[in-house]
C-alpha cells in the first residue's frame, strides 16, 4: 500500500471550556479516495475536518499531512500547507460579494504565490470544469445557490490541491442543486482528485467509495460505500 | 519531506496585497467616503492654513523686494530734557554728502491741524499731521501719486497741499482741485498719494511745500524726519554715521530706523496667528483617524467569514494583518489626497483672489502625506491585529 496523504494517529481535540470533540481518532486517507464522513450533529465531523485541513491543531495525537506533522508547526507553516495542499468547500459558499466568478476562483490561488495572469487562466479552466465556463463574469448574486457552490468548488480545485475537503457542500441547497454539485465532485474524483465530503445526506454518502461514521468523537465505522 | 527548503509556504505578492486591500473599499464606496472625510478635512485645513499664510508671506517678501531695504529714516528724537528735538537746517545737505547716499529728503512737523472747512473746531485734527515736505520726498520714499500731482519748484511756493492716503480719506477728499483749511487760510489740494508702505507717517500727513511752509505758516526750516537711500551694500555703514552727520552736537538724540525691517518682521510673524487654525486642523485629523479606526473595527467584525476563508486559502496571520493595515492606509491615504487637493485649491483660490503668488511649502504637503500614513497605520493597527488573531475555525463558523 502507498503512504497515506493524510494520517491521523490517536487524535484528541478538546475545546477551551472542556468540550471534547474528538476522543482518539485514527484515520488514513490515500491518494484518489472519495471518502464520506457521516454522523449525527455535534459528533465531531467538522472538528475532524479542521484537523485534517490544518485549520486547527489537535490537543494530542498526530496529524500528518503529506508527511508534515501539523501539531508541531507554527501558524506560518500551517498556512503554507493549506495554501498549497488543501482545498476547502464550505456549507456557506464564502464567495466575495460583487466580485465576478472568475476573480472569486482566481483569488483561491492568492496565497499560493501564483501570478495574476496564471491565476485567471487556471480559474477559467476550473470554471469550465465545473460547467460554468459561460458564467465567468457573473457575480454571486447573479448565480443560483448550486452555481455559487460550484464556483466555490472551482476555487478549491483550481490550484490542484492534494486533497479537497467539503463540509456539507449540499447543506444549503435543494436536492436538484445538491445533485449538480455532487456530480461535479464525482467528476473531479474521476479525474483523480482526492475528496473528503462531510454530509448528513444518505444519498451523498452512498455515492462515496468509503464511509467513515463518527459518533461522539469516535470513529465507529469505516466501511466501503456503494459508490466508486 | 523534512527538508525546510521544500516546505510549502504561503506567499502574497505586494501587487496582490494592494489589490486585496483595495477590493473591499471598491465595494463600500459610501463608507469609504464618510470614513475618509475627517482626514480630508483635517489635511485640507492644515494645508490651506499653511498655504495661505505662506502665500501671504511670499507676497510681503516680494513687496519688500520691490520697495527695497535700503531706505533709512532719521528722526530728530527728543532732547535729554524730554523736549522734541529738531535737526539742523543743513542736515539734508550733510546727508547728501555721504558718498553712498543717492537720495535724501526731509519733512518738518508743523504744529497745526488741517480741516475740511473753517467751521471745524481746531481740536478736531482727526490725527492728521501737517508737514513741510522737500521736493525730493516722493522719489526718495518711492511714493506714487494716486490723483493730481506732486509739488514742483513753482507750486511748492503756493498755498497748495498734497494729502497722504489716510489724510485724504479722513478729510473726505477724493480728487484734487478742492480746498482745505490750513493755518488760517485756504490751501488748494494739489494731489493725493497712494499709501507709502515704507513711510506710513506720510499716509497720515498733509504735505505743504517747504517754501510755502516757511513763507505762509511760520515754519523754521528745521527738518523733523529725514529719509535717505544708499546703495544696499552700504546701508549699515551709512546707518552708523548718520546720527553724527545729521546732528553733530547731539548725535545721541537722533534715532535711525530701517522701515523695511518692520515689514520683514511682519512677514516672519505672519505665521503666528495660524496656530489656532492649525490646531483645528489637527483636531479634524484626530477625529478622522478615529473615524477610520472605527470603520476598520466594524469591518473586521463584519468580515469574519471572509477572514476565515482567506485563512483556509492559506493566508497567514501576517497576511491578514497586512491586508487590514493596507486597507486602513488606503482609506486614510485617499482622505489625505483629497485633502491635499482641496487645500491646494483653497490656497490657489485665495492667492489668485489676492494677487499673491501661490506657495505650497513642500514640508506641508509632505507632512500632510506623512500624517495620513501615520494615522492610517495607527488606526489600522488594532483592527488588523484583532483580525489576525481570529482563529480560522472560529472565523469560518461566524455568521
Ligand atoms: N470552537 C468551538 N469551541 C467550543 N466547542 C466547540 C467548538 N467547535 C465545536 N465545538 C463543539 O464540539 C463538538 C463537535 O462539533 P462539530 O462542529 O465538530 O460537530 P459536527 O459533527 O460538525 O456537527 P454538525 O453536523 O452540526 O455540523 C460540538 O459539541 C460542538 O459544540
Ligand atoms: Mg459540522
Amino acid at each position: 500500500m502507498t503512504t497515506p496523504i493524510v494520517c491521523l494517529e490517536n487524535v484528541v481535540k478538546t475545546y477551551p471550556g472542556g468540550v471534547c470533540a474528538l476522543r482518539g481518532v485514527n484515520l488514513e486517507i490515500h491518494r484518489g479516495e472519495l471518502l464520506a464522513v457521516v454522523g449525527p450533529s455535534g459528533s465531531g465531523k467538522s472538528t475532524l475536518l479542521h484537523m485534517m485541513g490544518a485549520l486547527d491543531r489537535p490537543t494530542s495525537g498526530r496529524v500528518l499531512l503529506a508527511g508534515h506533522d501539523v501539531a508541531a508547526l507554527p501558524d506560518r507553516r500551517l498556512s503554507g500547507l493549506r495554501a498549497s495542499l488543501i482545498g476547502f468547500v464550505f456549507q456557506r459558499f464564502h464567495l466575495a460579494a460583487g466580485v465576478p466568478a472568475l476573480d472569486n476562483v482566481a483569488d483561491g490561488m492568492l496565497y499560493a504565490g501564483v501570478p495574476l495572469r496564471e491565476r485567471r487562466e487556471r480559474a477559467a479552466a476550473a470554471l469550465e470544469r465545473v460547467g460554468l465556463g459561460g458564467r465567468v463574469t457573473h457575480r454571486p448574486h447573479e448565480l443560483s445557490g448550486g452555481e455559487q457552490q460550484r464556483v466555490a468548488v472551482a476555487r478549491a480545485v483550481a490550484r490542484r490541491p492534494l486533497v479537497l475537503y467539503a463540509d456539507e457542500p449540499t447543506g444549503n441547497l435543494d436536492s436538484v442543486a445538491g445533485a449538480e454539485v455532487l456530480d461535479v465532485l464525482r467528476d473531479l474524483h474521476a479525474d483523480g482528485t482526492t475528496i473528503v465530503i462531510i454530509t448528513h445526506e444518505q444519498e451523498v454518502a452512498a455515492a462515496a467509495g468509503r464511509q467513515v461514521r463518527v459518533h461522539d468523537g469516535h470513529i465507529v465505522a469505516d466501511v466501503p460505500g456503494g459508490g466508486p | 519531506m523534512t527538508d525546510p527548503a521544500a516546505f510549502p509556504v504561503s506567499r502574497l505578492r505586494p501587487s496582490d496585497l494592494l489589490r486585496v486591500g483595495a477590493a473591499n473599499l471598491r465595494v463600500r464606496r459610501l463608507r469609504v467616503l464618510l470614513a475618509s472625510l475627517g482626514i480630508a478635512i483635517g489635511i485640507a485645513t492644515v494645508l490651506a492654513v499653511v498655504g495661505v499664510s505662506s502665500s501671504g508671506q511670499a507676497d510681503l517678501l516680494r513687496r519688500l523686494d520691490e520697495l527695497g531695504t535700503n531706505l533709512l529714516t532719521v528722526k530728530a528724537g527728543q532732547t535729554l530734557l524730554g523736549k522734541d528735538a529738531k535737526l539742523p537746517a543743513e542736515s539734508v545737505a550733510m546727508v547728501g554728502r555721504i558718498s553712498s547716499v543717492y537720495a535724501v529728503a526731509a519733512t518738518g512737523d508743523l504744529t497745526m491741524g488741517v480741516y475740511r472747512t473753517d467751521r471745524i473746531p481746531a481740536d478736531q485734527t482727526r490725527g492728521i499731521s501737517v508737514r513741510a515736505a522737500g521736493l525730493t520726498l516722493l522719489t526718495t520714499v518711492q511714493g506714487e501719486v494716486a490723483a493730481g500731482r506732486w509739488f514742483t519748484a513753482a507750486t511748492e511756493r503756493h498755498p497748495t497741499v498734497v494729502l497722504g492716503d489716510l489724510a485724504a480719506a479722513r478729510l473726505g477728499v477724493r480728487a484734487p482741485g478742492g480746498t482745505v483749511w490750513l493755518g488760517g487760510r485756504r490751501f488748494t489740494v494739489l494731489g493725493v498719494l497712494k499709501p507709502v508702505p515704507l513711510a506710513p507717517g506720510i499716509d497720515r500727513a498733509a504735505l505743504v511745500g517747504w517754501t510755502a511752509a516757511r513763507d505762509l505758516l511760520g515754519f523754521d526750516g528745521h527738518p523733523t524726519t529725514l529719509y535717505e537711500r544708499s546703495t544696499p551694500e552700504e546701508v549699515e555703514a551709512v546707518r552708523a554715521v548718520l546720527p553724527r552727520t545729521v546732528n553733530p552736537e547731539h548725535p545721541e538724540e537722533v534715532t535711525v530706523s530701517r522701515p523695511s525691517d518692520a515689514l520683514a518682521a511682519r512677514a516672519a510673524a505672519s505665521g503666528a496667528f495660524t496656530g489656532l487654525l492649525l490646531g483645528l486642523g489637527a483636531v479634524a485629523l484626530l477625529v478622522g483617524g478615529v473615524g477610520v479606526a472605527n470603520t476598520m473595527v466594524v469591518s473586521v467584525l463584519e468580515r469574519r467569514g471572509e477572514i476565515g476563508l482567506r485563512r483556509a486559502l492559506g493566508a497567514t496571520r501576517g497576511h491578514i494583518r497586512l491586508q487590514f493595515l493596507t486597507e486602513s492606509l488606503l482609506l486614510s491615504g485617499l482622505g489625505g489626497l483629497a485633502g491635499l487637493v482641496l487645500g491646494a485649491a483653497v490656497t490657489s483660490g485665495y492667492a489668485l483672489a489676492g494677487g499673491f503668488p501661490t506657495v505650497l511649502p513642500f514640508w506641508a504637503v509632505g507632512g500632510g502625506l506623512a500624517a495620513t500614513l501615520v494615522i492610517g497605520s495607527l488606526a489600522g493597527l488594532y483592527p488588523a491585529v484583532r483580525a489576525a488573531r481570529l482563529s480560522p475555525t472560529v472565523a469560518l463558523g461566524a455568521t
